[in-house]
């Protein structure tokens, strides 16, 4: 039987193209496709680690762009951000299979692994949207809009450019506490920065230290708003948590602040 | 930026406490459709889709700052919050508190932007002004590009819908009742020729904007998000035929971009109407919307689905389905060679599903197990369907039958408001 090798890369987009890369240059049959710190499952398998090679990372990204969609593209970048168990897998099948074919094929969702990516992308592409409906940004003392997040997927790199367009007259951070970086918006550039934040900075609330004064008054004001716009009469629990899961009322003063 | 003072926080706390309250029946929260890009590198972006920020414990979507200039009103609308003889707190906002609540929520991301509407105060043309100054001042003042919907006053001249529209995105009337003779025993101040001239303007103002806006690139845009309204259901006793072809007639006569149907909530003793605490026809509003999607996306003839034999629609099953168990002569149907129209219309493939389906079945013929992947839901469409397997579910039982083999084989979000309803007969 051949032996089949577990590859290990750095993380990035281009070092899994560099994978891919080298599936085919060595005719690899490949077990695994590992970022770091993800240990490997199969025992009786070759490892190797892949070095991140641009170059060889463009060649596939180009070949890949000639026979795929927009919208084929964008899975495959969604579903690489979304860090699932695996998820590297089924991209390196999906990949070889709209190679392997001359028709177009990325929107074939009857094959095993373009449905899995579609279904990967469909879920970052959630939190992407989640995460620019419930970021919360509090006005810090120094004038910057501040935001905190831990998103399901590391969304960051999406949703930038929204924030970009939208706020293009405020300086703005928002920062991922579970993958330590964040972007920052000077009014010119949107830039990947890392910080040491002060936990008591926090997700919700405006602890004086670092809060304009003002910003805690328009939470309460936000928060009545929400209270009052309710509809008693037509209380929905079920729906109220299957649109808002629970998971993200951290970020919500509407959901946070104890007192009225 | 921060023109509030102490003491003001607390003011404008309460009059938002009554005019976010008053506001609140008005169930349109859309802020899509827009377009209005943030060229000017200001504050705020409408071209993308709509965002909802927050959802309430009634489970509808929070996107607007949804509120009222004022509930100070002239009309005694039997049906409304807002009505003169009501006995309630009364507030008014000045028009830069509007302003400054709404940047200073947007600027937070509380928001995608404002949705204001009033209670009418001394006459539609004072109202109406107030509402565009509102409007005004965030677009020229705070070059905000952010979402504005306001409200049509009924009876507002031509001029300043003219100019409103230059400042908003959407414009909205609501005709609230569905029938004249419905109107005339609740609304009697209002009349429905005050509704309907707004509309009108809005109406040819849009399509004169598109028409020049082809000749010419700098052309002012006009409410880039169209138009909406809204009726009430369940307070005049009108049937869902009279609502869904009232609706069908505001889509095609003023190209509204939405319909909203909002189920009665009683706000007052009336004898001409539902009493307090009586249930919220959820349900009914549901059915309703689910038509108007069916109406809108699936290519249906609101007189498929309602008519002189039914007036109104199955609360037990959804109008697809009950449509399609009226007529099993067309069913079933091998998805892997139906055209699209007739895909639309099998119970259970909503819209995502059959793009699936069509771009699926060009690579090969799609199976029990493929369908069941691309996600439609079987429960339903399996009997309406046949693709590449010898299993079958059609062995052409009654209609009847096939409704409760398929109710008690799923579960339903209202099914328990169903039985505790129909057992009442």
């Amino acid at each position: 039987m051949e032996q089949q090798v577990v590859l290990s890369y750095d993380g990035s987009l281009e070092g899994f193209l560099s994978c891919v890369f080298a599936t085919y240059e060595e005719k690899l049959k490949v077990a695994e496709i590992l970022p770091p710190g993800k240990n490997m499952q199969e025992l009786f398998s070759e490892a190797r680690e892949i070095i991140t090679d641009p170059e060889k990372a463009k060649r596939v990204w180009s070949s890949l762009k000639k026979k795929t969609s927009a919208a084929g593209l964008r899975d495959v970048k969604y579903a690489f951000l979304s860090e699932i168990d695996g998820i590297e897998k089924q991209l390196l099948a999906m990949i070889r299979y709209i190679i392997a074919e001359d028709a177009p094929v990325d929107r074939d969702f009857s094959h095993p692994s373009v449905l899995k990516v579609a279904q990967a992308a469909k879920k970052v592409g959630r939190e992407k949207h989640r995460m620019e409906a419930f970021v919360r940004f509090r006005l810090t003392r120094d004038a910057v809009y501040f935001a905190a997040i831990e998103p399901d997927f590391n969304v960051l790199p999406l949703i930038k450019n929204h924030f970009k367009s939208r706020y293009a007259d405020q300086k703005w951070i928002i920062y991922d506490l579970k993958r330590s970086f964040g972007v920052a918006y000077d009014l010119q550039n949107v830039n990947f920065i890392t910080m040491d934040l002060d936990p008591a900075i926090g997700i919700s609330g405006a602890p004086e230290a670092y809060f304009h004064t003002s910003e805690i008054s328009f939470q309460k004001l936000w928060n009545q708003y929400f209270s009052s716009t309710n509809i008693k009469s037509r209380a929905n629990e079920k729906l109220h948590v299957q649109h808002l899961p629970k998971r993200y009322w951290k970020y919500l003063t509407e959901k946070n602040l104890p007192e009225k | 930026m921060l023109k509030f003072s102490k003491m003001d926080y607390e003011r404008i706390k309460e009059k938002l406490s009554i005019l976010a309250d008053a506001a609140k029946y008005d169930v349109s929260c859309s802020s899509s459709g827009s377009k209005r890009k943030n060229t000017s590198n200001g504050l705020g972006d409408s071209s993308g889709m709509g965002i909802c920020h927050s959802y309430t414990e009634d489970g509808r979507c929070v996107s607007l700052l949804k509120i009222l200039l004022t509930n100070h009103c002239i009309f005694d609308c039997a049906y409304c919050v807002t009505r003169k003889s009501n006995d309630i707190k009364r507030a008014a906002f000045k028009v830069q508190e509007v302003v400054d609540l709404t940047i200073n929520f947007y600027r937070r991301n509380y928001i995608e932007g404002l949705f204001l509407s009033s209670g009418i105060f001394k006459d539609a043309d004072y109202t109406m002004e107030r509402l565009i100054q509102v409007a005004k001042k965030l677009r020229l003042e705070e070059n905000f590009n952010g979402y504005i919907h306001l409200k049509s006053i009924p009876g507002a001249s031509d001029e300043l819908m003219r100019e409103a529209g230059l400042y908003a995105d959407r414009l909205s009337v609501n005709i609230e009742i569905p029938t004249k003779s419905g109107l005339k025993l609740l609304a009697p101040d209002k009349k429905h020729e005050d509704f309907i001239k707004p509309m009108e303007k809005v109406k040819n103002e849009i399509i004169q904007y598109k028409q020049e806006s082809k000749l010419i690139k700098s052309t002012p845009k006009y409410a880039p998000a169209g138009q909406s309204t809204q009726m009430i259901v369940g307070a005049s006793g009108e049937s869902d035929r009279d609502i869904m072809y009232s609706a069908t007639f505001f889509y095609k006569k003023y190209n509204m971009k939405r319909v909203y149907y909002s189920g009665y909530v009683p706000v007052t003793n009336d004898s001409r109407l539902p009493a307090m605490g009586s249930q919220v026809p959820l349900l009914r509003e549901n059915r309703l919307y689910q038509t108007d999607w069916l109406l809108r996306f699936y290519d249906f003839d609101v007189r498929e689905l309602l008519n002189e034999d039914h007036l109104n629609l199955d609360l037990e099953v959804d109008p697809k389905l009950s449509w399609a168990l009226r007529n099993r002569h067309l069913f079933p149907v091998d998805v892997n060679r139906v055209e699209k129209h007739l895909l639309l219309r099998v119970p259970g493939i909503g819209l995502k599903s059959v793009n699936k389906i069509l771009h699926a079945r060009k690579f090969r013929k799609l199976n029990w197990e493929h369908l069941k992947n691309i996600g439609i839901a079987m429960n339903r469409a399996k009997y309406f369907i046949t693709c590449d397997s010898r299993e079958f579910e059609v062995n052409e039982p009654s209609s009847e039958y096939l409704k409760n083999v398929i109710l008690s084989t799923s579960s339903g979000k209202f099914r328990k408001d169903i039985s505790s309803q129909l057992s009442l007969f």
